[in-house]
Order: C-alpha cells, then structure tokens, then sequence
C-alpha cells in the first residue's frame, strides 16, 4: 500500500511532512498525545492535542506552562488537520488514553497508542476503528504472555492480605493507570479499608478522583503523624509504592512487607524473582498476545505497522495470515518498563 | 502434585532463607512420607528420570505450538519449563481428577513409561494441569528448578521439621536412594535411626580459610605441617563392603564419571579424603587435562586410556571399621599412609609433607608453585587438629601461589566480536557482599580472555541456557557458574559496584564444580587491595 502521507521521523510518527506528530520523543511545533505516560507525553510541545483528561495529567506532571497552546479534543470529535481528517477514540489503557485516526486521500490510519482489552473500571473501553493502516505497539506481543482476567490477580492480593494479617503489602504500581485501576477494582470486588500510598502516587489519584472516579479512602503512606509505632500500625495494611520504591529503603520502614508489583512482565517468574518480588500480579495496561490478535481482526487493516515492543513475532503472525506488517522501531517508548 | 507446585511456587518468591525453610516444612507437613521424600529429591535434583528427556518437552511443544513463536518465546523467557507452561494452548474443559493426583503418582507414571507412550503421556498431563502445575510439573523432567534451595537448605528444613541433627540428616541421605523412605520415616519419628555404617555415605568435607598477611605470625613447622596444594578437583573416596563411591566437594556422586577410579576393589573400608588429578602419579598432568574427563557421565575407554586420574590422597576420615575423624591430622596421615602402603594402590599417592624451618622459608617454597603447574599453593593444618565438617577458621589455611586470584560469579554476558561475534564471550562478574541472606553479589570487572574456543562454547551456551533477563545485547545470568579470574593487581574505582578494579582480569578456569555461595567475598578483595597499599 502506499502511503506517502505519514512516515517515522526521528522525532516520531509524523504527519503530511511535519505539520504534526503524534507521540512525538523530541519537542515539535504540533502533537496529539494518546495518553499521559511520560515516554508517550513528554513536555516541551509547542500546541498539544489530546484529551481533556492527558491535557490534566501533562499540566500535573510538567507545570501549567507545558505547551504555549493546547486544544482538548473529546472523543470521536472531529478535527481538521492540513486536509487531514483526525478523531480520536478510546484506547483502554489509562484515563483519557486515546487511539489517533487519521483520515486523508480515502486511507484512514490508525495510532493505537498503547491499549488494552480487558476491563477497567477507571477508562474508557477500546474501540475498534476500522482503518487501512493500524499502527499498534506490541509489548507483549509473544505467545507466553496470557493475561488472566484481572479480577483473579485482585482476589490473590486481597486473599494474601487476609493470610498475613501480621505482615503489610507493600506493591509495586505504576503512578498512572495501574496505582487507580487496582485501587478502584479492589472497591469493586468488596475490599474498602484504606490504602496507604507512595507520595509520588497522591497527585494522579487525586487527579482521578477529580475525574469522578471514586477511590475510596486514600492516606499518605508517612510515619510520623502515626498514633502508634509505625511498625504496629502497619500491620495487616495495603500500601501502595512506585516499583522502584520496593527496591529502596522506603519500603523497610514497614512490618515485614510483603512485596508484591502490578505489571504483565510478572507471568515470567524469574522475573518475578530477579526483583525480589513475592507476591507478583498479573495485571497489565497493555493487551496481550490474544487481544493484539483479536485487535488486528477486528480492525481489519490492510498494513500493520507496530511502534515498539515484541516486533518479530508479531510481523511473523500476520505474515501468516496474508497481512503485511513492518516494525517502526520507535526508539524512546520504553517497551520493559510497564511497572 | 498441585501442593507441590505451590511449594516451588512459594519457594521461588521468597528470598529469605527462614521463609524458604518454614515453607518446606509447611509442605512436609502437609505429605505423607513418600510424597516428602520424591519432593525433596526434586528440590535436590537428585532424582533422575531417565525415559523422558528434557529434549522431548521441546518437541511436544512444536506440535502444538509454531516453532518459530516457540523459540521467540524460550529466547525471552530463558527457560524451557516456563515457556512451555506459558505457552501452552489452555483447555477449556479439564478432568478433574488432575487437581488431586498425587506428586508420587506423576514421578511413578514418568519412572514406568515407555519411550513411545511418554509424548502422549506429558501432554495429556499438560492439558489437564493449571499453569503453576505445568511448569513445576516439566521441571521434573527438565530438572535446573532455579528455586534457589540448596540441597542443604532442604536437609535444614528435614532437621527443623523433626528436631534431628543436621549432620545426621547429610551422613545417611547419601546412603539412600529417592524416595529415602528410611530418612524420612526416621524423621518422622516412626522408625529408629537406619544403620548405615555398612554403605559408603558422603561425609561433609572440611574446608580452608585463605592465609591472610594477620595470620602469618600463626605459621612455624612446630604447630603447623605443610602440604602442597594440588591444582585438581576435592573428592571424597568411599569403600564400604566393597561397595566404592566416589564424591566431588559438594556431595555429588561422580562415580560414574570415574570408573579407572572406583572398579579397583580394596581389601578394607575407608574413606579419604584428597585431589582427584589428571595422568599418573608418575607423569601427572594439569587442570587442563582433567577438565576433559570432568562432567562426562560414561568416559570411553579411549578416554580413560589416553587420558587416566588418579588420587592424592591427604586426609581419611574413616579406616578399618573406625571413625577417626576425632583423631588430630597427624594421627589420621599416619594411619593414612599406612592404609596407602599396605593397600599397594597405584592410583593414590600420598600426600607428603613439605618440611619448612619458618615462614620464610615456607614463602620461598610457595615461589616455586608459579613454576609448577601441579601445585596450587601449600595447605597448612594444624598439627593437632580434628577433621571438622566447615571451614573453621584457625586449623586449615590455604597459601595460594600468585597471581591473585579469586572465584567470582557470573552476572552479565556481552556478545563479542571478530572472531567471537554472536558468542557470549564478554563476562561481568561478581564478588558476594553483605552477610547470611542480606548478602548480594556486587560486580567486581569483567573478562575477555584466558579460556579455550572449547571452553567459549560451553559458556556461551550456559549463558543462553540460563538467562533471567536482557539490557539490550547484555544478558543477565543465573547466578551460579562460578569462574576463577586471575589478575595482576587492584586498584579503587568508581566504575563497578563495588569500588574495586582489577588489573587484566582473565577468566583462569570455570569451576562448573564450586557453587556459587562459596565464591569469595568483597572482604576478601578488600583485603588484598589492603595488602598492596
């Protein structure tokens, strides 16, 4: 198929010969930004496009003057680009993570940003969008990768917290997306006490809840202001911590934690091991070998073009099935890193 | 079976050594006693299953599964079982009479098979296994759990579990075979204590502290006698009733490997101690040598011929009905040699001693071990010393030859380039820092040279055979190979872990016998760093 509109830069994905990027790694006059990971949304854009709720994320990440202009677009709202016809649609990955489609000289290409299948009670569900092109990541795109439904892995962590009532659990998320996703799933699967969390964690669930998302009740994860010894108070407690916390001295400051983390990469168990991990979940913001699978049919695209992540096997599945795929290679999205 | 998954499970996310322990004695209370002793073989990777190989998971697996996606996925995942666990198409509807079929059930389904039937027989446990299951389950076969249980830490569970003596427990384990009925009934509490002064069991050897610059003053010919240190493999030699065994350091059995060794018969019991080497004892040869004859489970008797062993002998443990290891050193070299002479072995020689007036002397005599090749360093011991299972410090000291050199662990393997490109031949290695479980291996430097094409081979393919995780072109390594790395001198530096460099480290020799906890210490290179300023 030819294309001659849309091309990988450097910079990027770029569009009609720089007149916008879409998650763009360096600073460009234009971006569309699918969704508030830092890899994805980095700050130093002059005008960015995305949703109302990324355009909240950046301005809490990076300060209110983290572009000279921003437009918020809402889902499936159309927008007009140097002839190029844009919408955005959800994309299941985080709050106000969207897929960019892109319509121009009758192709319509598809950004998929990062997405997911299963659900999650705190965004928006993925919409399949059918497009000639689907330019989709592929973190986990490898047959050994079969997420379990996530209400599992929320029930271990919630069976494990009752079985050690003497211990806390401290667990490694991710500050946006996987730290709300587990809190609200635990609201909804029964479990109300209150969760302490990470200071690197309060603003973005703060964000959330501002979004109407409720989360129940959160509390600083501090131990001065505690009543008792904070080794006491701490028993039998859920606290939740960026992964790179666990690893830290911040987390001895708790009971004999137990520590667990949040993250697809934890199906491998010497993974699990390697990080000194004790209670690995299985939950994961990115779709797995299957739902890339489903995706792909469902978008039903003529070209796939794959950002980043398991690239070989990915090419080679649709080989298979008569499609073309070609990996772009993007460097700077941090496949390894869903923590 | 399926408590015996949770079991590795559980094992394999804890890192605390008194959690591993309360989690094997958690299981062994929840087994019966054959149950107990198939699982502890597993843990101890001692129980061999001979009518499946690893090789036939990797086959079943291509039948279902496309080879290509098959290899993509072990690259990643770096272990056979797991990607098959992982990998494996899941059913939807299973029998349900595989959650409750017991761990002595499969091992005795996987002991009786046929060869033909086996492929039927894995998958249809396969397809009817959770996925935790499934891996523990090919772990069996596969062997290489990665639990990072010791089979000393399983005998500690065993003593914690029934209150019995650990030396107790390691003596007779050698003298049973899986499922080690006796061991465990004893244990239990059911059966008195098997007698086994009548099989040739493995004995925990005693080990030697390095002789540091502080213990100098200790050394004179009155209360220490010297040996040299012959540069070959610890083994343990055991005849009982004309049974003969022949150990390695570790307590494994490799008597297989050495039949020039153990088809000799002897016309009384024993159990010495001493260095397996290479050639005759009239032409020896070097370490070189031997490594053709280590890890070969049925040596040709091309090989033996072209390439024979034989044994210096040091030290015995047991002679003619007695236990004399109460005895001091002289007193067991005396009866040693005695043995030696009256048993008219042309394959064990006697260690004798090296006569030294002071240590000066003696430091002059451990010159001479640079020009030898045979000769590692001196050994110390003290005079009235008892064999103590260990290393105590004080009794045995080791006095190695220069170049430094210190056993390190592997970490990090790079691809080289020119002749070695797309061969792991870049190592990162480590030195332990820290104490009991807090100890971690920090990274000391990292070799290019020193080791054989031959030797290249073998890392390369243990480095892709034990990946736990990829940077880029750097793999991680599971971390038990252990490699001796010789070096010139060492130096303070910012650019490792643990502030130390090494000048032109090379990788002198890979000790696929030595486990990894007994590599050496930061301590130890702290100290020599030390001794140079």
């Amino acid at each position: 198929m030819k294309v001659d509109w849309i091309k990988k830069t450097k910079e990027g994905i770029q569009v009609k010969d720089g007149s916008f990027f879409v998650d763009p790694i360096y600073p460009v006059k234009k971006a569309i930004i699918t969704h508030g990971h830092a890899d994805h949304a980095r700050a130093g854009h002059e005008h960015v496009i995305a949703t109302l709720e990324t355009l909240e994320i950046m301005k809490e990440r990076y300060g209110s003057n983290f572009c000279k202009k921003s437009t918020e677009l809402k889902y499936h709202e159309k927008l007009i680009i140097e002839e190029v016809e844009i919408f955005l649609a959800p994309a299941g990955h985080v709050l106000g993570s969207a897929q960019v489609v892109m319509n121009f000289a009758n192709q319509v290409i598809t950004v998929s940003g990062d997405y997911k299948r299963q659900d999650d009670p705190t965004c928006a569900a993925f919409e399949p969008i059918k497009s000639d092109i689907f330019i989709t990541e592929a973190t986990f795109a490898l047959p050994v990768f079969k997420h379990p439904n996530a209400n599992t892995q929320i029930n271990l962590l919630i069976k494990s917290i009752q079985n050690f009532p003497e211990r806390c659990h401290v667990i490694g998320v991710y500050s946006l997306g996987k730290a709300q996703r587990l809190i609200k799933m635990l609201r909804n699967n029964g479990w109300h006490n209150t969760i302490y969390l990470h200071g690197s964690l309060v603003k973005i669930c703060n964000l959330y809840e501002k979004f109407g998302i409720d989360l129940g009740d959160l509390e600083p994860a501090t131990i001065q202001d505690k009543p008792e010894k904070p080794h006491d108070f701490y028993k039998g407690k859920l606290i939740l911590a960026p992964p790179s916390a666990l690893a830290d001295r911040w987390s001895r400051r708790f009971p004999d934690p137990i520590l667990g983390m949040a993250s697809g990469w934890m199906t491998v168990k010497q993974r699990a091991k390697q990080r000194g991990i004790n209670l690995p979940l299985i939950l994961s913001d990115h779709a797995d070998w299957n739902e890339i699978l489903t995706t792909i049919k469902e978008v039903s695209p003529k070209e796939v073009w794959i950002t980043h992540g398991a690239e070989e096997a990915l090419i080679y599945e649709c080989s298979k099935n008569n499609l073309t795929a070609k990996a772009l290679s993007i460097i700077g999205y941090e496949s390894d890193t869903d923590l | 079976m399926k408590r015996f998954a949770e079991l590795l499970l559980n094992l394999i996310l804890t890192s605390s050594r008194n959690d591993k322990i309360d989690h094997i004695v958690n299981w062994i209370k929840d087994s019966n006693s054959e149950e107990i002793g198939w699982g502890l073989s597993i843990i101890c990777e001692e129980l061999e299953i001979s009518k499946v190989k690893p090789s036939m998971i990797k086959e079943i697996s291509k039948l279902h599964i496309d080879k290509y996606l098959f290899d993509l996925s072990y690259d990643y995942v770096g272990d056979m079982a797991e990607t098959v666990s992982l990998i494996w198409p899941e059913k939807n509807i299973k029998n349900a009479n595989f959650s409750s079929v017991t761990l002595t059930y499969v091992i005795k389904d996987l002991i009786n098979v046929q060869k033909k039937e086996a492929p039927e027989l894995i998958s249809n446990y396969l397809d009817n296994f959770d996925q935790n299951t499934r891996w523990a389950f090919l772990k069996i076969i596969t062997g290489g759990l990665r639990v990072g249980v010791s089979s000393r830490l399983a005998k500690t569970a065993i003593s914690k579990y029934s209150n019995k003596n650990i030396k107790d427990i390691e003596e007779l384990w050698h003298a049973f075979d899986p499922p080690y009925k006796e061991i465990i009934e004893w244990s239990k509490g059911i059966i008195e204590k098997p007698i086994v002064k009548d099989k040739p069991i493995f004995r925990s050897p005693m080990l030697a502290n390095p002789l540091e610059e502080n213990d100098y003053k200790l050394i004179n010919p009155i209360s220490y006698l010297a040996e040299w240190k012959w540069d070959g493999i610890r083994v343990q030699l055991v005849s009982m009733k004309n049974e003969v065994k022949l150990y390695s350091r570790s307590g494994d059995d490799i008597s297989n490997s050495f039949p020039d060794i153990i088809e000799n018969s002897f016309s009384q019991d024993f159990c010495l101690d001493g260095e397996l080497m290479a050639g005759s004892i009239k032409i020896p040869g070097s370490f070189n040598d031997l490594q053709q004859r280590l890890n070969r489970k049925n040596p040709s008797k091309d090989l033996i011929r072209n390439m024979p062993t034989f044994i210096v002998a040091y030290d015995a443990l047991y002679i003619k009905d007695q236990d004399i290891r109460d005895k001091s050193v002289i007193d067991r070299r005396g009866l040693l040699k005695a043995f030696i002479l009256e048993e008219k072995l042309s394959f064990i020689k006697f260690s004798d001693e090296v006569v030294f007036k002071n240590f000066k002397d003696l430091e002059g005599k451990r010159l001479q071990c640079r020009q030898d090749l045979n000769y590692e360093g001196l050994m110390l011991k003290l005079r009235n010393s008892t064999y103590e299972p260990g290393r105590p410090k004080g009794p045995w000291f080791k006095f190695k030859r220069d170049p430094y050199s210190i056993d390190v662990v592997l970490l990090y393997a790079q691809r080289g380039h020119g002749k070695r490109s797309s061969f792991y031949s870049d190592y990162t290695f480590g030195v332990w820092n820290g104490y009991l479980e807090n100890r971690e291996l920090v990274t000391v430097g990292k070799a290019y040279s020193g080791f054989t094409d031959q030797e290249l081979l073998k890392l390369d393919k243990f480095i892709r055979a034990n990946t736990t995780n990829r940077f880029g072109p750097v793999r991680e390594v599971e971390k038990t190979l252990v490699l001796e790395v010789a070096f010139d001198d060492i130096q303070k530096s910012k650019r490792h872990k643990s502030g130390l460099a090494m000048r032109f480290p090379r990788i002198k020799r890979i000790r696929w016998d030595k486990p990894a906890n007994e590599a050496d210490t930061i301590e130890n290179l702290e100290r020599l760093l030390n001794v140079r300023n």
